[in-house]
């Protein structure tokens, strides 16, 4: 066959042009997309990541979000077999518990890991950030759910009150882009929240197809290329040495999301649904929930504002109301909302310093130990 | 726009135009035009007002300029090279236009200046361009003027190599446009190409005072300096082989299978190296001045080297391999740059296999000159001294090429110093290496171990070229070695 002719060059053009249509009909067909995110070379070739991925500065943080939940967790240093002498204590929660502006080794999970803490058989208790940054109870069962394949020991469950607005249940990307997950979580524990909500991204045949998901295949890839500077330098996060503190003076104002004043804070406005279904679903693993440290106040219209995130009256009516929920649902409560010193948050209510984290690891600790002899 | 999928798409389209409607003696006149107008489509814009316009047009300037200065002996300008000249200006001023077109629907990478401001500093330009070209002819020999030219354009490409002078340049022309110059920066100055232009420019003089230049149109000269497939990354052709490509043009049959099927593979093969491999590597695993600085252990610095070195070559062959395609589909063949390079099994046969029309230049214009003139020396400096010092200067050229820095000083040093020690050992080993041949077993572990040195010693000379500190360039050196 000669190699150099017109009859050849459109033999090779129908043959690829078949190929891709076969190749992008089996994609959809088959979406294979959770099997590939399966395959990693986290924990084979490159070590595992302390935390979950998540960046929007790729070239400095060596990281990337991504909505490939499979991929998100084959990456992370829990997906590795878990040990035999190894007690597994898994730390969900938003970016208090990722540890915003902190080392992975002085996150909750890091400094925890860094204590040494070993249970009454003598076994090593090692805990997981499994923190994401986005606030959200959902997102955090939507993790919670998918994590439990990794044998837990114990799972602890940092909460605040912004992760509890029913409306922003489905906002973060994460959920909208695993819609067929987020659904069945709704329809398996009965959760208010809309399965139809138009929020949800859902791929007709064509955005099913390799042309449709080719960023999500690029981000799966990228993931894996970014693995081997995360390798070489054990960054996941650009950490600026400058920024802007969390505030300490407001406005006299006392709203909250779309309140513009006090008003009852139930199960129709806080998602405690969800908070049960993450219990439920942790089945005979114990749960802890903490409600999660935060920055108090002491200066200006401080008596009408805890912080930024947070008027009195709203915190307040939901210390109140989640305190009520887990004792009247028997869940291990700790209330911790003013546990540490103002000095030690960073940029926000609920980032804490390397101290600060440290301070909160500490008490984590004590609460393992007393749980694991329990 | 870069030379990316959408430029090679848009530039197929224009081929297949090209090939199957276009009448054959037009094919010349398509391609000067073409490349005219390219250069200031491929600009990236930038932050200084009209700069990334006037860049081009400079270009397009210093090229018609030095097409005068470089006529052979007795060529006159004739109604083609007027004709070229009234067509170049046409472009110029007609992309100029885009002045008045919304910013969406601009060709040009910002808003142009003021045409007819435009036209104006044309023509003071081009006056005073004859002007001291007339001054000049009576102060200097023609050989003597050509020089001079080489200096000036050499004095050009160190200016916007060097960063302070890059910087002292940007700041002096942000002062003149009314912006802040305290923003001033290397990267005020990207004059796409010119690089590439200002050695093409200097092979046109040089040999034009070498006599071996054959008598170029204005259309033709001005076609191989910007011909825009190879405008961006090479390779630097020759200019009576390009000017035979572009003489044969009318006899080309427009949509020959063979020509287009190599092309079509070539270009996709640099699309897969360049898009595919090249910026894949670059997510994270290439080495680069933040990631160094950032990693301790050997092990993984070595990782990112290796993926350095594959990144660069990824990189560059990928877009050789597209402006070797593209001038297919026009017509014009342009030479090969690389041959398997990290595969070789000497420092020599690597230079004679990595980009290897930057090499070939510098043989022709750095190394035989030097050569000739210190075996021309009374008292004549000893052999291996004339070696380490044409194959030292040869390589500091090419380095400087990249960057007037201390770094590509090194990294030219390095180079000149392996090319001297090879050509020393070669020299003292041939008798021993063809006795290899006749234990195949031997040889081939020797061609192992070569293959070994040869290609770690270029990876590690990446690390002076990767990094654009020195200081921090040697303590990775010393840090690949656990040190």
């Amino acid at each position: 066959m000669k190699h150099n002719t017109w009859a050849f060059a459109a033999r090779v053009v129908i043959k690829a042009a078949l190929l891709f249509a076969l190749v992008n009909g089996l994609f959809a067909a088959l979406r294979p997309l959770d099997a590939l995110g399966r395959l990693s070379l986290y924990n084979i070739i490159v070590p595992g990541r302390e935390r979950l991925p998540y960046g929007e500065d790729p070239a400095r943080a060596y990281n990337l979000s991504l909505n490939n939940l499979p991929a998100m967790l084959a990456s992370h240093v829990v997906a590795r077999p878990k040990a035999e002498d190894e007690l597994r204590v898994l730390l969900l929660g938003d970016s208090n518990t990722w540890g915003w502006r902190l080392q992975p080794a002085e996150t909750l999970a890091g400094q925890i890991n860094a204590a040494g803490l070993r249970g009454a058989d003598g076994q090593r208790i090692v805990a997981y950030n499994l923190g994401y940054p986005i606030m959200s109870l959902t997102k955090d069962l939507l993790l919670l759910d998918a994590v439990m394949d990794a044998q837990p020991d114990l799972i602890i469950w940092l909460v605040t009150l912004e992760s509890f607005p029913r409306e922003k249940q489905l906002f973060p990307p994460i959920v909208q882009n695993n819609p067929e997950r987020v659904r069945d979580l709704i329809a398996r524990y009965g959760l208010a929240l809309n399965a139809a909500d138009p929020r949800f991204v859902t791929a007709d045949f064509w955005g099913e197809t390799l042309i449709g998901q080719r960023r999500a295949v690029a981000d799966w890839l990228r993931l894996q290329l970014y693995g081997v500077s995360w390798a070489a330098t054990g960054i996941d996060q650009h950490i600026p040495a400058e920024y802007t503190p969390r505030q300490s003076d407001f406005e006299p104002d006392a709203s909250w999301q779309d309140y513009a004043e006090p008003v009852l804070l139930d199960g129709d406005a806080l998602a405690f649904d969800v908070l049960a279904a993450g219990a439920a679903r942790a089945g005979d693993v114990p749960l802890l929930i903490i409600n999660e440290p935060m920055f108090i106040s002491s200066g200006q219209n401080s008596e009408i504002r805890y912080n930024a995130f947070y008027p009195r009256w709203a915190y307040d009516a939901y210390r109140e109301r989640l305190a009520a929920e887990a004792e009247a649902r028997g869940w291990a409560y700790h209330d911790w909302w003013d546990a540490v010193p103002p000095a030690e948050f960073t940029d926000s209510p609920v980032h804490l310093t390397p101290a600060g984290s440290q301070q909160v690891a500490g008490m984590l600790g004590e609460l393992i130990l007393e749980m694991m002899d329990g | 726009m870069t030379l990316d999928l959408r430029a090679v798409l848009i530039i197929t389209a224009a081929a297949l135009v090209y090939a199957a409607l276009l009448p054959a003696r037009w094919r010349g006149w398509a391609l000067f035009l073409g490349s005219a107008a390219a250069i200031y489509l491929l600009q990236p814009p930038l932050a200084i007002r009209f700069s990334d316009f006037l860049l081009p047009t400079a270009t397009l300037v210093l090229a018609t300029g030095l097409w005068w200065a470089t006529r052979a002996p007795g060529q006159t300008f004739t109604r083609e090279d007027g004709l070229a000249l009234l067509l170049l200006a046409g472009v110029i001023l007609a992309l100029s236009l885009m002045r008045f077109v919304d910013a969406p629907y601009r060709l040009t990478p910002s808003r142009p200046p003021d045409p007819l401001m435009l036209a104006a500093g044309l023509l003071v330009v081009g006056l005073v361009l004859a002007g001291g070209w007339q001054v000049a002819r009576r102060l200097l020999p023609a050989k003597g003027l050509l020089a001079l030219l080489i200096v000036l354009l050499v004095a050009v490409f160190i200016i916007w190599k060097a960063d302070a002078l890059a910087v002292a340049v940007s700041a002096a022309w942000r002062g003149a446009t009314g912006q802040d110059m305290s923003l001033a920066s290397m990267s005020d100055l990207n004059w796409l190409g010119f690089s590439y232009v200002a050695f093409r420019l200097i092979h046109l003089l040089r040999d034009r005072m070498s006599g071996l230049l054959p008598a170029l149109t204005l259309r033709e000269h001005i076609t191989y300096v910007i011909f825009f497939p190879s405008f961006i990354a090479g390779p630097i052709d020759r200019a009576e082989r390009f000017a035979d490509d572009l003489r044969a043009l009318p006899a080309l049959a427009g949509l020959d299978a063979p020509r287009w099927i190599e092309a079509a593979t070539r270009i996709t093969a640099g699309l897969v190296k360049k898009f595919v491999i090249a910026d894949g590597l670059a997510q994270g695993m290439a080495l680069n001045s933040v990631n160094a600085a950032q990693t301790d252990s050997p092990l993984w610095l070595w990782l990112l080297l290796y993926g350095y070195a594959l990144r660069l070559f990824f990189d560059f062959s990928g877009y050789t391999d597209i402006a070797i395609g593209l001038g297919l589909l026009f017509g014009v063949r342009l030479p090969e740059n690389f041959n398997r390079p990290y595969l070789k099994t000497s420092i020599t046969a690597f230079w004679q296999s990595w980009h290897i029309t930057l090499s070939n230049w510098a043989r022709f214009y750095v190394f035989s000159p030097l050569s000739r003139w210190l075996l021309m020396r009374q008292p004549r400096p000893s052999p291996a001294l004339i070696v380490l010092t044409t194959q030292t200067a040869t390589m500091l050229v090419i380095g400087l090429w990249h960057g007037v820095t201390l770094n590509f000083v090194i990294w030219g040093v390095w180079h000149g110093l392996a090319l001297f020690v090879h050509k020393q050992w070669s020299d003292r080993t041939r008798a021993w290496y063809r006795r290899l041949n006749e234990t195949p077993r031997r040889k081939h572990l020797w061609t192992a171990a070569t293959w070994f040195v040869t290609f770690h010693y270029v990876v590690l000379g990446w690390v002076w070229f990767a990094l654009p500190d020195a200081g921090q360039a040697a303590r990775v050196l010393l840090r690949l070695f656990g040190l």
